[in-house]
């Protein structure tokens, strides 16, 4: 304490300019870059691991056979590469979640940042925000041995199969929830209370000045968080594995097994194919497909923030 | 926050990084130190057993007959810990062609060796024998409320799982006009599974071959679990498995053409559950036999046979077998010198 009072009273009279050299700030700078260059490392690292075998996949199988036919096999006799069975899985998957999760989400981001009380919030935030901390291979197995029993017991008449695309993405939902209810409160949040009370000014209620003022105002945020929870539902792998199957079957009922992009990866890459197959080329093909489309999501998603971005203040 | 604090933070986090990177230059030389004296561990180790042999093994081959060697390495492995057993799992062809090659000393196969193979073995001077370690058996499983399947003929099997019933063959009733018009619901193996490729091979003739609008699974449970809660469920499995669920599941009988036939541990180890059952082969190599350790391995896999083919989940040999497969043994001994 007595130490930090004379650095104080000697501070005051010092000039602004650098005494000397700062060393530690240049070390702290280097390592904090490579800290973030590990990530962009990694991103590119991948592109390039899945550039070439996607390309000598293409070189086999044109991209004609691969994007206009329905049936999905390239692990049998004769094999088939038809990819829109899983194409459409994932699709119907992450679909059903997004059904799930964006009311939910949005619903606790609106409670939390414009009804609940300081006091309830500092205690349901946390609790949302654990919920996002359950590994997924605890959903999938909930889904599997607890979401499909009960629902074939409420609704017999769904004719569910014991794994079906519906539970899966009913949990795949459900984890995606804090991921819009936390990213989605902290841009409602951010909405400057002047336009909150200018609203309440002019007559309007708490319901309109929530829906009217401050989700248009925070939209670049909600969209964000909405973008980012697809992302991450196209690519959800282990709830899929588990709850949905993985019978590549061209439909578009909920009710049926299907496999999706990220589970034909995860039980084609932990089988025994040989490397340099056509089998195992196809693994780093739909791989690249599935980075192409949450590249695609997220470039989306950077426009509309860009687009909708409403600066305060 | 005064400069004089700074400074000290700036100090400190430049120790913490020295001393992280001393950490991590420390973790990788750490595993230099233990791999030496791992190496030098063999002298002392296995002084319990009355034969300690140390080396290793290669054995390719069959992913059918993988796991049994699997198995029998494993058992193995607790009293010999100093050999290494390489188990590889290229496929009785692939293996058969490393092994006339010379470069591996057990070849597993899902069946016997074929003239060519031989010829080349011949070619580059490698003796062999041939000893049937276990017997396979696929069992075609179908609900307790299922009353109408229970003797299929292979053309119905093939009827059902060939490619061209994709999307074609939906119930019973596309089967055959005498079954009821239930929806089909097939499981059965995933298309790494040694199962599939036998179940593929005899059924629709080419391995691999398979209508892919089935459940597939590599999880045998999975396939209990479906095929008992549909009522126009079908799947299959190894026997053993079908034997642990014969509370949940009837097996079908199978017609090859010489009328129908059930599965049980008798009928496979004498063949006539045709042609779902085969037996099971391993095939050492004369030169390699000389080597203890390989001996020992062999040795041992033949006095505990019965008990590695039940780890497996294999159907075990009966007594007649088990005394063949020693005495092939021994004869193969005798061959090597």
């Amino acid at each position: 304490m007595a130490a930090q009072h004379r650095a104080t009273a000697t501070g005051t009279g010092r000039s602004l300019a650098r005494s000397r050299p700062r060393y530690g700030e240049a070390a702290i700078k280097v390592v904090l870059m490579l800290a973030a260059l590990v990530s962009v490392a990694t991103t590119l690292a991948i592109v390039a691991a899945l550039a070439e075998p996607t390309i000598e996949f293409f070189a086999t199988v044109s991209i004609a056979e691969f994007f206009g036919s329905t049936t999905w096999g390239p692990l049998f006799n004769p094999p088939s590469f038809g990819v829109w069975p899983i194409i459409v899985g994932t699709l119907e998957v992450t679909v059903i979640a997004m059904i799930v999760a964006v009311p939910l989400g949005l619903a606790s981001a609106i409670y939390l940042s414009e009804y609940a009380t300081p006091r309830v919030r500092k205690i349901f935030k946390p609790v949302l925000e654990v919920l996002a901390g359950v590994p997924t291979v605890v959903f999938g197995f909930f889904a599997l041995v607890f979401v499909t029993p009960l629902l074939q017991q409420i609704f017999p008449f769904l004719n569910l199969e014991p794994r079906n695309a519906l539970s899966a993405g009913l949990l795949v939902g459900i984890m995606i929830i804090p991921i819009i209810a936390s990213m989605a409160e902290d841009s409602m949040a951010a909405v400057p209370n002047g336009l909150r009370e200018g609203s309440y000014a002019l007559g309007a209620s708490k319901m309109l000045t929530s829906v009217r003022v401050v989700v248009p105002a925070a939209f670049s945020g909600i969209v964000a968080a909405v973008i980012l929870a697809f992302s991450r539902a196209a690519g959800e792998t282990m709830i899929v594995v588990l709850a949905a199957g993985a019978k590549p079957v061209f439909t578009v009922n909920p009710a049926n097994e299907m496999a999706t992009m990220a589970s034909f990866i995860a039980s084609a890459g932990s089988g025994d194919l040989p490397v340099g197959s056509i089998g195992y080329k196809t693994i780093f093909a739909v791989g690249a497909l599935l980075f192409i489309l949450t590249f695609a999501m997220n470039w989306i998603s950077a426009r509309l923030v860009q687009k909708y971005r409403e600066v305060y203040d | 926050m005064t400069s004089g604090q700074r400074r000290l933070l700036g100090v400190a986090t430049a120790a913490l990084v020295v001393s992280l990177s001393a950490a991590a230059c420390g973790g990788d030389a750490k595993p230099d130190a233990g791999s030496t004296s791992s190496a030098s561990a063999p002298a002392e180790a296995g002084s319990s057993a009355p034969a300690a042999a140390s080396g290793e093994i290669k054995v390719d081959g069959s992913s059918t007959v993988g796991p049994l060697t699997q198995a029998a390495a494993e058992i193995f492995g607790e009293e010999q810990p100093n050999v290494k057993i390489a188990v590889g799992t290229s496929g009785t062809g692939g293996g058969f062609e490393k092994f006339c090659a010379g470069e591996t000393d057990i070849s597993n196969a899902s069946r016997a060796i074929k003239d060519e193979e031989k010829a080349a073995c011949e070619a580059k001077g490698i003796k062999f024998t041939e000893l049937t370690v276990a017997t396979d058996a696929l069992t075609v499983v179908v609900p307790k409320e299922n009353t109408w399947a229970t003797c299929l003929t292979t053309d119905q099997l093939k009827k059902m799982w060939e490619p061209a019933a994709e999307g074609k063959v939906m119930s019973w009733k596309d089967v055959d006009a005498k079954f009821p018009d239930e929806p089909l619901k097939l499981y059965g193996p995933g298309t790494d599974s040694g199962t599939f490729d036998y179940f593929t091979d005899e059924i629709n003739g080419e391995e691999g071959a398979s209508r892919k609008d089935y459940s597939p699974s590599e999880n045998d449970n999975d396939i209990v679990t479906g095929v008992s809660g549909a009522k126009g469920g079908l799947g299959y499995f190894g026997f053993t498995y079908f034997e642990e669920n014969a509370d949940k599941l009837n097996a079908v009988q199978i017609d090859s053409g010489k009328g129908c036939v059930a599965p049980s541990v008798e009928t496979a180890q004498n063949g006539t559950y045709a042609p779902l059952a085969r037996p099971l082969f391993v095939y050492p190599s004369a030169a390699a036999t000389k080597r203890p350790e390989v001996a020992a391995f062999l040795d041992f896999y033949a006095k505990n046979i019965n008990v590695i083919a039940k780890d497996a989940k294999f159907i075990p040999l009966n007594t007649e077998q088990e005394t063949k497969l020693k005495s092939d043994l021994e004869a193969l001994k005798g061959l090597a010198g």
